[in-house]
């Protein structure tokens, strides 16, 4: 494969970036909107191609005797520091890589055209766009990333294209204040990877020279994947506080995931990042940024295999998350909250099936590719209907001006487009077949069941919950009881125009065929096929919970009755504390506020205040004071400089000569 | 009597004094600059009595001599440039008038 | 030994050299100071033909005695009335600038008397051989670029004089 095409790639949606930003205020909207999504356009082609070729062309650089390689297209010097700790710049091709260049395009393209329709009337436009390009380039730049270094520069630009995005509608306090909490909680977790980076890097770089490690860069993944048992051997005896070293620096990177990913407890600043334009939470907060996690984790995956603790780990806490986001989201009054706690429920999904991917004592390696397999099939039907139930949502949102499912309801006749794009979202993530979300949850259950029936069942558990706190949402939009607002002229809501219709449709096509594609026979842990087949007891049953699940919220919430006040008042405690989201945000706010802010930063700033600007404050005034004092000498007289320094000259000329004699 | 460096050296030294308490005392601007030619003349004297009598096969305190003198005629006329400028906004070529660099 | 006639020219020309030194800087009339200032340059030039620097001799005369001179006159004249007395400092500064003086120098004839290097070589000695240096030498020596040779410090003069020319022009022209 010639290198352009990868490159194009990358290099147009910055371009983009820079043309939009720098030029467009000069543009009109329709050029600005015109532009981003041609651009947008042309980069999902050229991915698709390279996608293509990457799978289907059976180029021995690509598979060798039916495994997949792992193919450099191109990687250059960037930094050299010494021989051995050198930073690259580069395009990696694999699966997974070939796999997220799909996703992210794809999405990226319908976000972009679905924003010309919602975003018409908001001012900005263009600065929207240059973000939305921005995103775009970071998350491919992350995901073809040869090394963890350009992986972790990435990483943070797309902190930086979401602190933007969310922090759009700049006038809006609450907007700056959550994209402001994206942002911190963000970084203080990718704190914790850049150690587990370096941790890592030192031990590898530290291997002997001669070894297999060799001369190579410590930070290229081919290196280290490829090599992960020289690595384990390298780092063997060094511990820390009870645990290898490797698995502290696998679990240190895993936790700049979890910020990324909003796993508990860094989860706080995913709920307030749906203060952003919908479909930046369709692109950045559902289907890309947030899985990153995912994909690091994937990307580190076989280093992750040598030492299982660290997977343990992460298995807990996905299993965590994914309960506790499930329950909030079924007492969440605001859609896009809902969905935004549906998002961090599935991502924790996706983690607990990688979690439990490792070498099974009995099954074998059979397993092993299983669950890694069904994560990244997650990610990819994940990524699409869940952006498909977001666009949705701005789509209701555009029609009733309201994020609250309060506002709504029997919204069914009204909106027939969105009802069934929204429906069939919800099948797919219900995981009812024959929708994308059932073969995907089915595989990851499958897996779960198959490490130790604990998950399994607890997951099956989470999953039922996602089926009815969906049908909840749906039935609460469409259905229940019509809002008499609808009645008067001019409020009566209607579909979007064809600009958020089409993205709406072409997703709910592909969540409808998704689960059909053959996934294991392209993306899998070792490159080798896996041979996908449907465990029937494992589908049987997530049918039935499903089901049942999605009776209840049938009973519940199709037609308007007191059965859920009822239920709420049952147990007030429990529905409060769900409703505040078990109260994190507030444990939080003590943390930093009573705690942090109080003792510490108190301390600190009368340190600084008195201790600091004190001693500069003196010595200003020491320097003023003697300056004061001796000014009177600079008289402007030359006479009286010559006499000063002629006798100066004089009694250096005594004191010399004393010494000498 | 031997006429050693020393006797050539002594007149040099008085010549340079002179400069100097000249420098400090006088008042007027022109007189100033006389007292310095008087400092710089005995400057370049003492460089060629040191080539002569210490190295007198070679040439360079006398070169170092012809430079200052042109160096000196250079100074010298910027510097009455100055004093005539001075003495057209000021009426005056006294040193105390010019002080407007002080602090 | 030196010669007799060396001798004594030496001693008339250190005994003009030290009087008009001390009675430039003494007078109370400008005009004067320069004309005594002239009589210590032309005791200088006289020093140089003494010591065998008869180039150098020649131009103390020509740009000291002739050029500096000149510009001195003119400068007095254009800023004096021609018999206007010239007032001192304040005493104090007086008796300051002359302490200071007279200490520097004893202590700098003092050096002078322990230096050994005072009484090695007398005039005679130094005078000896290849002492004249011819203008060819002196011209070589301005214009090549060996060691010893001045090619750019000649250069380097030729601008700043050129410099100081339209800095003269410039500072002093009328506005």
């Amino acid at each position: 494969m010639s290198v352009t095409l990868p490159i194009l790639i990358l290099a147009i949606p910055l371009f983009m970036f820079l043309l939009l930003g720098i030029g467009g205020v000069k543009m009109s909207r329709k050029l600005a909107g015109i532009l981003g999504i041609t651009a947008l356009g042309a980069v999902a082609v050229i991915s698709y191609y390279v996608a293509f070729t990457y799978f289907f062309s059976g180029d021995p650089l690509f598979i060798v005797e039916g495994v997949r390689q792992q193919y450099q297209v191109f990687d250059v010097t960037w930094l050299a520091f010494t021989d051995r700790m050198v930073v690259n710049i580069g395009f990696l091709l694999d699966p997974i890589s070939a796999m997220m260049l799909v996703v992210i395009t794809t999405i990226s393209f319908m976000v972009h055209l679905y924003s010309w329709g919602y975003m018409e009337h908001e001012p900005g436009f263009q600065r929207y766009y240059a973000f939305l390009a921005l995103f775009t380039f970071s998350m491919l730049g992350l995901v073809v990333a040869t090394n963890i270094f350009q992986m972790y520069i990435f990483w943070e630009l797309v902190g930086v294209s979401s602190y933007l995005l969310i922090g759009f509608f700049y006038k809006l306090p609450s907007a700056v204040s959550a994209s402001k909490k994206a942002f911190i909680v963000t970084r203080f977790a990718d704190l914790f990877m850049l150690i587990g980076i370096l941790v890592l890097s030192y031990y590898v770089s530290n291997a002997p020279a001669d070894g297999p490690l060799g001369s190579a860069s410590a930070f290229n993944f081919q290196m280290l994947n490829n090599n992960a048992g020289v690595i384990a051997n390298t780092v063997v005896g060094a511990t820390f506080m009870g645990g290898s070293v490797l698995t502290w620096a696998m679990v240190l990177i895993f936790v700049g995931g979890m910020g990324k990913s909003a796993m508990l407890p860094l989860h706080i600043w995913l709920p307030d990042a749906m203060e952003g334009p919908t479909p930046v939470s369709a692109l950045i907060h559902a289907a890309t940024m947030v899985v990153a996690g995912v994909y690091l984790v994937a990307r580190f995956f076989p280093l992750y295999c040598i030492v299982p603790d660290s997977l343990t780990f992460i298995t807990i806490v996905g299993a965590i998350t994914a309960f506790y986001a499930a329950v909030v989201a079924c007492t969440q009054i605001d859609i896009k909250r809902v969905l935004a706690f549906s998002t961090i429920s599935q991502i924790a999904f996706m983690m607990v099936s990688l979690g439990v991917a490792y070498n099974h004592p009995i099954e074998g390696v059979h397993y092993s590719g299983l669950g890694y397999m069904a994560s990244m099939f997650h990610l990819f039907t994940h990524a699409m209907f869940k952006a498909l139930l977001f666009l949705g949502a701005g789509a209701l949102i555009h029609a009733v001006h309201s994020n609250d499912y309060t506002k709504m309801g029997g919204l069914r006749k009204y909106m027939p487009i969105t009802h069934w794009t929204f429906l069939i979202g919800c099948l797919a993530i219900a995981g009812i077949p024959p929708f994308s979300g059932f073969f995907s949850k089915d595989e990851m259950l499958a897996a779960m069941y198959n490490n130790h029936w604990f998950w399994g069942a607890w997951m099956s558990m989470v999953a039922g919950l996602t089926a009815f706190y969906m049908f909840r949402i749906y039935y609460l939009i469409f259905w229940w009881e019509e809002n008499p607002e609808y009645k008067k002229e001019g409020h009566k809501p209607h579909d979007a125009p064809w600009q958020m219709s089409v993205p709406l449709l072409i997703l709910a096509a592909v969540s409808c065929v998704a689960g059909f594609i053959p996934f294991g026979e392209f993306v899998t842990y070792n490159g080798e096929p896996y041979h996908i087949h449907l465990e029937t007891p494992v589908a049987v049953t997530s049918i039935v919970i499903a089901l049942l699940a999605i009776g209840l919220a049938t009973v519940m919430y199709a037609k308007k009755n007191p059965l859920p006040t009822k239920f709420k008042n049952a147990m007030p405690g429990l529905w409060k504390a769900a409703h505040h989201r078990f109260y994190w945000d507030e444990m939080y706010q003590f943390v930093t506020h009573k705690i942090i802010f109080n003792i510490i930063c108190r301390s600190i700033a009368w340190f600084d205040r008195h201790v600091i600007d004190g001693t500069m404050n003196a010595l200003a005034y020491v320097t003023n004071f003697f300056s004061v004092k001796i000014k009177g000498m600079q008289s402007g007289y030359v006479q009286a400089y010559v006499l000063w320094y002629f006798a100066g000259a004089l009694v250096l000329a005594v004191i010399t000569w004393i010494c000498l004699i | 009597m031997d006429l050693n460096m020393l006797w050539y050296l002594v007149p040099s030294v008085i010549m340079f004094v002179a400069g100097v308490y000249g420098f400090v005392t006088r008042k007027n601007m022109i007189a100033l600059l006389i007292s310095l030619e008087l400092m710089l003349n005995s400057a370049d004297l003492n460089f060629v009595i040191f080539n002569r009598f210490l190295y007198p096969g070679s040439m360079e305190g006398m070169v170092f001599t012809l430079f200052a003198i042109a160096i000196a005629a250079a100074e010298t006329a910027i510097a009455i440039a100055i004093i005539v400028n001075i003495y057209r906004k000021l009426h005056s070529t006294e040193i105390d008038e010019v002080d407007k660099m002080k602090y | 030994m030196d010669s007799v006639a060396n001798i004594i020219l030496y001693f008339v020309v250190a005994l003009i050299v030290v009087v008009f030194s001390v009675a430039t800087v003494m007078t109370r009339k400008i005009l004067r100071a320069a004309t005594y200032l002239l009589f210590v340059l032309i005791g200088t030039s006289i020093f140089y033909f003494q010591l065998g620097y008869q180039f150098l001799g020649a131009v103390q005369i020509a740009v000291y005695a002739g050029g500096i001179m000149v510009l001195f006159v003119f400068a007095i004249l254009l800023t004096h009335r021609p018999d206007e007395e010239v007032a001192y400092l304040r005493n104090h500064r007086r008796a300051i600038g002359a302490t200071v003086s007279v200490l520097g120098g004893i202590l700098l004839v003092l050096a002078l008397l322990y230096m050994p290097l005072s009484h090695e070589a007398n005039l005679m000695s130094c005078l000896d051989g290849s002492a004249t240096i011819s203008m060819k030498e002196i011209g070589k020596a301005f214009t090549g670029t060996e060691k010893f040779q001045y090619l750019l410090p000649f250069e380097a003069i030729s601008i700043l004089l050129l410099a100081c020319i339209i800095g003269g022009v410039t500072v002093a022209r009328k506005r």
